[in-house]
């Protein structure tokens, strides 16, 4: 169980991002976070993966302060973090990555087996270096491979479909549904994507550094449509 | 051949206590075995210290060995090589070169490696150098000179995997119509070691490129630097690229230079210099590894 309490966090200009996050995530399951741009998703997220330091409040992880501990500390205690910007290296290549990732050796089946979950054929890509060659979309699936490759109990995605194409992107959400169905752990996706939500167990909605919504995802999702649906939308956030 | 020889040549050129195809071993400033084949004929100079290595037109698929080694302390081991390769060739050439010091005396290899290759041929060069042992300092001053046909390339490999106190690399090119001459250098630097690596080169020919693509890590308090000159002097395309991972107390610097002496010339260097990027220093934390193992991990492919 991952808990999150009362987590503050301001830029190095001072600018206040979270005010004040708690949330306590249970069940196994999938949890999509959205909101709008700007709103503190990725902050949070950071946050969770040990990346950035809360000012002020506490993470528990399975009643275990981790507030304190280090990326790695939490890596091994079985958080992984998808990058909404996947890091790019001179000199590692995507079979480099994955068995990193994996913590192991892999062989050319499991390489294999993980690309194809994000769509990709091993056969041209294990051996290409992970770094500005590769495109955007690319990078991307990538990057979830190495998330998937770890099978932690806490897997964050952080738009993983931005930059993919159409095409792939059923095959996406099979890679999600598939750890859904397992029941392996927590499974938290970042993302804007109606298609994404919609296979949701939970939605939360982080809207200027707070917890706006937070239910199932039909209750949510129903009210975020009708919210959508209001003719003075573009002024929405002012009047709120 | 001693136990170190043995050492230095299964990693510097893949020695499996034997070659395969024509070789010369260097052992403290002497020959010490050497082979022909019916194409690649070694032969020493008659007035220095130094091989001639011919490689007839139309050989193909040939890898050779030029290893020289070090072992003790009190060498200063000066060697010419020239390589006359034909028209029509595809070799490989193997030149590691390793030194060893142990008792606190100095020893050096200098090789000045010329390349005269024809027209049409295609030459894979590969140099790897370590330094090993303990106290005294050892240096590998390489200098290489190459003359390229037209149509040929040239494709050289350089690694300094490690233990070399000193090195001074002078590296010159002339490259002829529709050939190219393609560098990959990589070299690493820890303690107080020292690296100059300095290219010039002139592309003369029309349709001619380089491609120079060098890597380096300086660790502790080492210092590298880099200087190169491409010269466009005809219609060619020349690309450098110098990258630099610097930690602790390391320093680099690095001076390209680029001379469009014709309209058509098309000369870009890109060059970056600095500490390991925190984010990919995060992102293989996120894997779960450790700082440190981070870092190692990202030096070690940087310079693969
Ligand atoms: N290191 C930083 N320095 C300055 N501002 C930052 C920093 N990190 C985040 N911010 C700001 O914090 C706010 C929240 O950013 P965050 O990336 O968490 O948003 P997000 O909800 O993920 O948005 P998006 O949907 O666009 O990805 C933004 O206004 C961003 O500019
Ligand atoms: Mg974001």
């Amino acid at each position: 169980m991952l808990e999150l309490k009362d987590i503050c966090w301001s830029t190095p200009q001072g600018r206040e991002v979270l005010s004040g996050i708690s949330l306590s995530i249970r069940e196994s399951g999938l949890i999509v976070m959205t909101g709008p741009n700007g709103g503190g998703k990725t902050t949070l997220a950071k946050i969770i993966a040990g990346i950035e330091k809360p000012d002020s409040g506490r993470i528990l992880l399975d009643g275990e302060d981790i507030t304190g501990l280090s990326v790695t500390e939490r890596a091994r205690r079985g958080i992984s973090y998808a990058f909404q910007q996947p890091v790019r290296f001179k000199g590692l290549t995507v079979r480099d990555l994955l068995c990193l990732a994996s913590g192991r050796e892999l062989s050319e089946t499991e390489i294999c087996a993980l690309l194809s979950k994000v769509g990709l054929c091993a056969r041209d890509y294990e051996d290409r270096d992970v770094d500005a060659s590769l495109s955007g979309g690319e990078i991307k699936r990538i990057e979830i491979a190495t998330v998937l490759a770890r099978g932690s109990r806490i897997s964050i995605f952080d738009e993983p479909e931005a930059g993919i194409d159409l095409w792939s992107f059923s095959g996406l959400i099979e890679a999600f549904e598939e750890i859904r169905k397992s029941r392996r752990g927590i499974e938290i996706i970042i993302s804007h994507q109606e298609r994404i939500l919609s296979v949701a167990d939970r939605i939360i909605v982080i809207e200027d550094g707070r917890v706006k919504e937070d239910g199932g995802r039909d209750a949510v999702l129903s009210h975020l449509l009708s919210l959508s649906r209001c003719p003075s939308c573009p002024s929405r956030r002012e009047e709120a | 051949m001693n136990a170190d020889t043995a050492e230095i040549l299964k990693i510097v050129s893949d020695w499996k206590d034997s070659f395969c195809g024509a070789y010369s071993i260097r052992e403290n400033g002497k020959g010490i075995e050497r082979r022909s084949t019916e194409h690649v004929h070694i032969e020493p100079k008659k007035d220095r210290p130094g091989l001639d290595i011919t490689v007839d037109d139309g050989t193909k698929g040939e890898t050779m060995y030029i290893p020289a080694c070090v072992t003790h302390g009190g060498v200063d081991d000066l060697v010419y090589n020239d390589f006359h390769i034909g028209d029509g060739v595809d070799v490989t050439i193997v030149a590691g070169c390793g030194v060893h010091t142990e008792n606190g005396e100095s020893a050096r290899h200098n090789g000045i490696h010329r390349f005269f290759i024809g027209n049409g041929s295609r030459v894979r060069y590969e140099e790897k150098h370590i330094g090993l042992g303990g106290n005294g300092r050892r240096s590998i001053d390489p200098v290489t000179e190459v003359i390229l046909g037209h149509d040929s390339v040239m494709e050289m490999d350089s690694v300094q995997i490690r233990g070399v106190t000193s090195t001074h690399r002078t590296t010159r090119a002339t490259v002829g119509d529709g050939s190219s001459f393609i560098v990959h250098e990589r070299i690493l630097t820890a303690l107080d070691e020292r690296a100059v690596t300095d290219f010039v080169v002139d592309m003369n020919g029309t349709g001619s490129s380089v491609d120079l693509v060098s890597r380096s890590v300086a660790r502790d308090e080492s210092h590298q630097s880099f200087h190169s000159v491409i010269r466009g002097n005809a219609r060619c395309t020349g690309h450098s690229e110098c990258d630099a991972i610097i930690t602790e107390k390391g320093t680099v610097s690095a001076t390209p230079q680029l001379d469009a002496n014709d309209i058509d010339a098309s000369l870009i260097h890109e060059a970056a210099i600095g500490r390991i990027a925190g984010e990919q220093l995060l992102k293989l934390c996120t894997l779960g590894l450790t700082e440190e193992e981070a870092e190692e991990r990202i030096i070690q492919g940087f310079l693969r």
